[in-house]
């Protein structure tokens, strides 16, 4: 389609109407790719050129105005070449207005970050349109600090709605920036309470980095909130779309960046002037009277700087332990105990058993007094030790108190890590119990304590649902395995159902059903753990019906990690419990299981929990496959 | 730039048990000597043949009891050992035998190692912690007939005698006792008379080694306390304290002046042998090889004194071998 630009007056709603519904029918991309850079070149010199092109797309009618408007959106190789093109045109029309503020940000999330950067920044160029700039952040903040939309919607869309927050952030000047202040200020908050009471760790991420990124605008001078977080492609990007300078305007970023960099420059200088302090070896002490002429200045001294008081050592009994560790106020002592403990339970299985509830106690309660490297796996690897040197009365003390008054939610994850590396040990061969090397600790304290560990727990479990689902047809060459009697068989029972008995009932300061949903998470991911440890034990139906029905309690729950948790279980069942004891024992809750699990698979706004569930149906199949084989 | 501590020449292995006691015997014929003779807790001597570092024989006379005093009479063929056992035991070594000719019961219970002098050709006059607490009895042998009972004065409340040291200034005259006991002093008894001439406290703790130099009248005493503490004997012969010299860890084991006086060695509970010299007490050494507290420490006799050896056994089961200072 060519024009005439020459004083001819000519109507263009017909090329309107044929641009609309060629994109309504969605031939977008071959039309625009070839339309747009023809425009776009010559609205940049020519302004008639330009109203034309405004009129082009204002004529379009309103049906198929959104098509249009994507297209260009998409298509358009800037901000800048999109405000030529569009004019204002959001500004006039009600329906591209709509389009624009609101359906393309917060309806879907579907689209590119360049599309965002297009948008946004069409949005910021013209001061007839800016006001729909703060309007869109507006919205934006309200909707990324609404928790139901956090807990709902998917973290795609998190994300999408996080990196227009960024980029409309970046746009702001300065008086903007100041009329909106105490609203920032505000949603910032609300916001970041959201993000950081969620389970996943890329939506806690997505909330610190956003926070950071505003308080970052809003507070030019003076501290800024800074989190610790670990940096990842995604954190990075993110915080690459708000230090962008858009050409028009001069918004000081660079300084956000130095202060970033002041307080990373301030780090390393403590660290080299603490190297400094180091102190130097004691020099060889200088005879003073070597006036005599005597035949003892014949004997040479050797070098003697090596000889200092001889290192406190550590206790050698339990039970001296137990009174450092209770009473000293010997800072040295202490520590020397502290890591000495574990090899000290291991080497005396008899004393420790006299006084196991005693330790148990001690160390579930032992804080930190003095600040040691490895303090919380040392703790841990002691608690471990004790536990498996005596299982029963501990576990059962163990479980009781994690249902008890005014412990913190550190002290029960605590429990329930405890639990689980005591089960893992107990149900593995002795002769693979070798003590794991203590890795490099992590040097900065997590917001939350690790659910990382989670993923190795699921990667556990995915493995063996891996290796139950495809068989092979491999040969008899194999070599014989060594084994062992399973001592977890006697005390599986100790380690899981007290844990299941009370998690409806509220206490003061802890309700596993209320707000404390990530102890719950945990608890539930702990007895999968547990469950799938107890394969070949007695107990195993037991627990299995017990498990089941408490999934079946719980399976509504709105949070997403508890909800895999839940799936978790369920595939530990099946895969722990023996095929004839799940057919014998468990069809109801089976076949219960399966209506609830179709409907996760194809519901749930999860991606984790319709694969887990997906998993899981494949597994009730294969079941069904074995019944059919095996010769009833 | 003082040069850094030498590795021990050697290190014998082999006494799978805590040495308690060394004894060298460097005087004798080819190809025996030198031999070192060690007491473990495990009941056994074992008698080490320094030129290989092979322990030739175990000789088990103590019934599987800690031996923890070893002393020649007069050559390596005739041995005497103090085991837990109560029993003194003098063992007959020549040609290759191994037999307990002869034994004392001394019925005491205690850790105190005994102490030997030769008064003339084939007497040997001994000390040792008898049965009575307080008591130190010396016998003469062979015979072993008693010469006296040293009985502190009633009301002293020395405690056990800890380590002994029987002395003459020179041979024939007087023969002395220096005993250190648990209150931390030392007591001069004259054997004679059986009566104490002086008496010094010199420490807080009880005294776990002394050693004496004749010669200079001069002493050294070490204890389960950071300090050793040096006296002599004035013409009166009263005791008086020198001076002390503060170490860095507490508890020393044993104390031994070398023969020439040149330097003394003592072995600590912090793993530790410290090399002084006698005159002065200047610090030379710290010999930091063990891995446990240091039970005994021990100077040859070698009549070359570039051969020099000093001996250190320790709770590790190890017997470390130096020379040090071998060219004074």
């Amino acid at each position: 389609v060519c024009f005439i630009p020459d004083g001819l007056d000519c109507s263009i709603s017909f090329v309107s109407h044929v641009l609309g519904k060629v994109c309504v029918h969605g031939r977008q991309k071959e039309l625009l790719s070839v339309l747009v850079p023809c425009l776009v070149d010559l609205t940049k010199s020519d302004c008639i050129w330009q109203r034309l092109c405004w009129q082009l797309v204002e004529r379009v009618p309103e049906r198929w105005m959104e098509a249009v408007v994507l297209g260009f959106v998409q298509r358009a190789p800037g901000a800048e070449a999109l405000s030529r093109l569009l004019g204002n045109l959001v500004v006039n029309n009600k329906k591209a207005q709509f389009v624009v503020t609101q359906k393309l940000l917060l309806l879907q999330y579907g689209h590119t970050t360049a599309v965002l950067q297009n948008l946004l920044g069409y949005l910021a160029l013209d001061s007839l349109r800016r006001p729909f700039l703060i309007k869109v952040l507006q919205e934006l903040l309200e909707t990324w600090g609404s928790s139901s939309a956090v807990k709902h919607s998917p973290p795609e869309q998190q994300q999408y709605i996080s990196k227009a927050i960024l980029i409309c952030l970046s746009h702001l000047k300065e008086p903007e920036i100041e009329s909106c202040r105490q609203e920032l200020l505000t949603s910032m908050m609300e916001g970041v309470k959201c993000h950081l009471d969620s389970n996943l760790p890329q939506i806690r991420r997505l909330g610190m980095v956003v926070a950071e990124s505003i308080s970052s605008k809003i507070n030019t001078d003076g501290p800024v909130l800074k989190f610790q977080y670990e940096e990842d492609d995604e954190a990075r990007e993110l915080q690459s779309l708000l230090v962008q300078t858009p050409p028009s305007c001069d918004v000081p970023d660079l300084p956000d960046d130095d202060r970033y960099k002041k307080a990373d420059a301030a780090l390393p200088l403590v660290l080299e002037s603490n190297k400094n302090l180091h102190p130097a070896a004691p020099l060889v002490p200088d005879e003073l009277s070597e006036a005599e002429l005597d035949s003892d200045d014949e004997l040479i001294p050797y070098d003697m700087s090596e000889d200092k008081e001889l290192k406190t050592k550590a206790p050698v009994y339990i039970r001296d332990c137990i009174e450092v560790l209770t009473g000293s106020e010997d800072m040295d002592k202490w520590e020397a105990t502290v890591k000495a403990l574990e090899s000290l339970v291991r080497k005396n299985p008899a004393a420790t058993r006299e006084v196991s509830m005693e330790l148990a106690k001690i160390l579930l309660h032992l804080e930190e007094k003095t600040c040691m490297e490895g303090f919380v796996e040392l703790r841990q690897r002691a608690q471990v030790a004790v536990l498996t040197t005596d299982p029963i009365p501990v576990a059962k003390y163990l479980t009781s108190q994690f249902y008890s008054l005014n412990y913190s939610l550190c002290q029960r994850m605590d429990i329930l890590d405890v639990l689980v590396l005591a089960a893992q040990e107990l149900s593995s061969l002795k002769s693979h119990r070798k003590t794991k090397q203590s890795g490099a600790q992590k040097p900065c304290i997590q917001l939350l304590p690790g659910s990382d560990s989670s993923k190795d727990w699921r990667k556990i479990v995915d493995e063996r649902i891996k290796s139950k689902t495809r068989r092979f047809a491999t040969g008899q060459s194999q070599v014989e395995l060594a084994s062992g009697p399973n001592e977890f068989n006697s005390v599986a029972g100790y380690f899981f159902f007290p844990l299941i008995q009370h998690f409806d009932r509220p206490l003061t300061t802890f309700d596993l059903l209320g707000e404390d949903h990530f102890v719950l998470g945990r608890l539930v991911h702990t007895l999968a753990i547990l469950m799938h440890l107890a394969v070949n034990t007695v107990a195993v139906t037991a627990m299995g019906k017990a498990l089941l029905e408490f999934v079946w309690a719980l399976r509504f729950h709105t949070d997403s990690y508890v909800r895999q948790g839940l799936l978790s279980c369920v595939s530990s069942v099946l895969l722990s419990t023996p095929t004839e004891c799940l057919l014998e024992d468990m069809t109801d809750e089976l076949l219960e299981a399966q209506s609830w699990l179709g409907d996760v698979m194809e519901k749930d706004p999860d991606g984790d929990c319709r694969r887990l569930a997906l998993q899981n149906l494949l597994l009730m199949e294969n079941l069904k496959k074995k019944l059919k084989t095996v010769p009833s | 730039m003082a040069l850094p501590p030498p590795d021990p020449q050697f290190v014998l292995r082999g006494t799978s048990a805590a040495v308690h006691t060394l004894h060298f015997s460097c005087g004798g014929q080819e190809p025996d000597v030198p031999i070192l003779f060690s007491g473990s807790e495990n009941g056994l001597i074992h008698v080490w043949k320094l030129k290989t570092h092979r322990a030739g024989t175990a000789l088990d006379g103590h019934g599987g009891k800690s031996v923890y005093c070893v002393e020649t009479m007069g050559g390596k063929d005739r041995l005497l050992s103090q085991g837990r056992d109560q029993r003194i035991c003098m063992w007959d070594l020549a040609e290759g035998r191994t037999s307990v000719m002869d034994s004392v019961f001394t019925e005491n219970v205690g850790f105190c190692r005994c102490s030997l002098l030769k008064v003339a050709q084939g007497r040997w006059l001994m000390a040792m912690a008898a049965k009575a607490l307080e008591e130190v009895q010396v016998l003469e042998l062979p015979s072993k007939t008693s010469v006296c009972t040293l009985k502190p004065e009633v009301g002293a409340k020395l405690g056990m005698p800890m380590c002994l040291k029987l002395w003459q200034l020179s041979c024939g005259s007087q023969p002395l006792l220096l005993a250190g006991y648990e209150d931390g002093s030392v007591v001069l008894w004259n054997l004679s008379t059986a009566k104490a001439l002086s008496r010094l406290v010199c420490h807080q703790e009880p005294v776990m080694s002394l050693d004496f130099d004749s010669e200079k009248a001069k002493g050294i005493s070490g204890s389960s306390e950071k300090v050793l503490s040096i006296w002599s004997l004035n013409e009166q012969q009263n005791l008086q304290v020198d001076k002390t010299h503060k170490l860095v860890n507490a508890g020393i084991a044993d104390i031994t002046i070398r023969p020439d006086k040149k330097i003394l060695a003592t072995a600590g509970w912090d793993h530790r042998i410290r090399i002084f010299g006698w005159k002065k007490l200047k610090p030379l050494a710290v010999l930091d090889y063990h891995t446990a507290t240091v039970h005994c420490v021990s100077f040859s006799d070698h009549k070359n004194s570039s051969e020099r050896l000093l001996a250190a056994g320790s709770k590790d089961h190890r017997i470390s071998i130096w020379s040090l200072y071998t060219q004074t």
